[in-house]
């Protein structure tokens, strides 16, 4: 080195989210991150329900009004996707880890059967819960 | 760290738009420029590229681009058929090669968007700085390691244990299963990511190799091998059709099976 050269300019950092394309694969695994930080969200709704129910018929009274109404079913409704969403998505990581599943025709497979399975699950179990109610 | 938006300095804004040939067969191309001397931000240019004076390939686009438009567009390349891994870049929002890719093959509407490979520090261009990503390949030692005495001729490897080669040994290097890895992108500074994996289980499995062990303990470590979240982004983008997630799957259950 012959002449001190000026300090470098800091390198930018590329785009990377902003342009990366959604492809399914990824798109999946942030879901499943999402799902599985909302269940916190669900866990407390089932908590709450149980603590109202162990503090007396008024608390209670009180959820289930709460729980029963629009906005509450729809939570509740989205809570139970979620739950089957991760679940699923935690049975397709359980596959993966003993190593199968990973060629491409496979991952796309077992990507729809998640996405699937718990729309479908969902929609079943709302049925069921509600059938059960009216009889 | 997860840092969803790009630093300040790095925030690209809208660039020049070259002028457009007179020819009927043009396919636009937005190219991501920045230029170390200027003291500007990174900018998104976009040229017009004459379909009928050029190959159909994404880099012969870009060669045309260097020679016939703008000679300081900056990019690597060397053996044009996907060998090399130098034209390693983000097309269309997906790591491949330059050179394999078509032009044809753009699904965002016939235009050719290029970018360099994702979060990492950019050189001039399209030319990403690899310094961490050769070094994290230098980390696993990818070399045959041995005890015994060194036979007179090869070691020698049944056919069986070869084929637990193949698609292994391929890797070309190009970085672009690492750089398209949000997992990478975050903790690509303690995470190896999925093409140093790829080597590091390609001498695992190797028969030859004795060192097994050791190597399987320098992996066992939270960030090194175990950021892996099987996103699978890696074995989407590989343009050597390999399976990064696999092979760090199967190193995994080698730190399983070890224990038992």
């Amino acid at each position: 080195m012959d002449s001190p050269k000026a300090a470098p300019r800091a390198r930018p950092l590329s785009p990377h989210l902003q342009i990366y394309r959604p492809v399914l694969s990824m798109v999946m695994s942030i879901v499943h991150r999402i799902t599985g930080a909302a269940l916190y969200g669900g866990t407390a709704l089932v908590a709450i329900w149980l603590v109202s129910a162990a503090s007396g018929p008024s608390a209670f009274a009180m959820a289930q009004t709460v729980y029963g109404s629009i906005i509450g079913q729809l939570i509740l409704f989205l809570y139970t996707w979620t739950l089957i969403h991760h679940a699923l998505g935690g049975v397709r990581h359980l596959i993966w880890d003993t190593g199968r599943g990973f060629e491409l025709q496979q991952r796309e497979f077992l990507y729809r059967l998640t996405l699937g399975g718990s729309i479908t699950l969902t929609i079943v179990v709302w049925i069921a819960a509600l059938l059960l109610r009216g009889a | 760290m997860v840092q969803l938006t790009l630093p300040k300095n790095s925030r690209v804004t809208e660039g020049k738009t070259w002028p457009k040939p007179s020819a009927g067969n043009v396919t636009p191309f937005k190219v991501y420029r920045w230029n170390p001397d200027d003291g500007q931000n990174p900018r998104v240019d976009t040229f017009y590229v004459d379909r009928d004076d050029c190959g159909p390939m994404v880099l012969d686009g870009l060669n045309w681009i260097k020679s016939k438009v703008d000679s300081t567009l900056a990019y690597r390349r060397s053996c044009r058929e996907g060998i090399c891994g130098s034209c390693a870049m983000n097309i269309d929002g997906v790591n491949t090669l330059a050179c394999t890719k078509g032009m044809d093959d753009c699904a965002s509407g016939g235009t050719v968007k290029i970018y360099p490979l994702p979060h990492m520090p950019v050189i001039k261009d399209l030319v990403p700085d690899l310094t961490q990503f050769y070094a994290q390949h230098a980390s696993i030692e990818p070399w045959l390691k041995t005890d015994t005495r060194a036979p007179g001729a090869e070691w020698k490897q049944s056919r069986e244990d070869r084929e637990k080669l193949d698609g292994l040994y391929e890797c070309i290097l190009c970085a672009c299963c690492s750089t398209s890895c949000p997992s990478y992108w975050w903790n690509g500074d303690r995470y190896l990511g999925p093409a140093a994996l790829l080597q590091a289980y390609r001498w695992l499995i190797d028969s030859r190799d004795e060192r097994t062990g050791e190597r399987l303990d320098d992996l066992e470590d939270p960030f090194k091998l175990y950021r892996c979240h099987t996103i699978m982004n890696c074995a989407n983008a590989c343009p050597k059709g390999l399976n990064p997630a696999k092979a760090i799957a199967e190193i995994k259950s080698m730190m399983v099976q070890r224990k038992f």
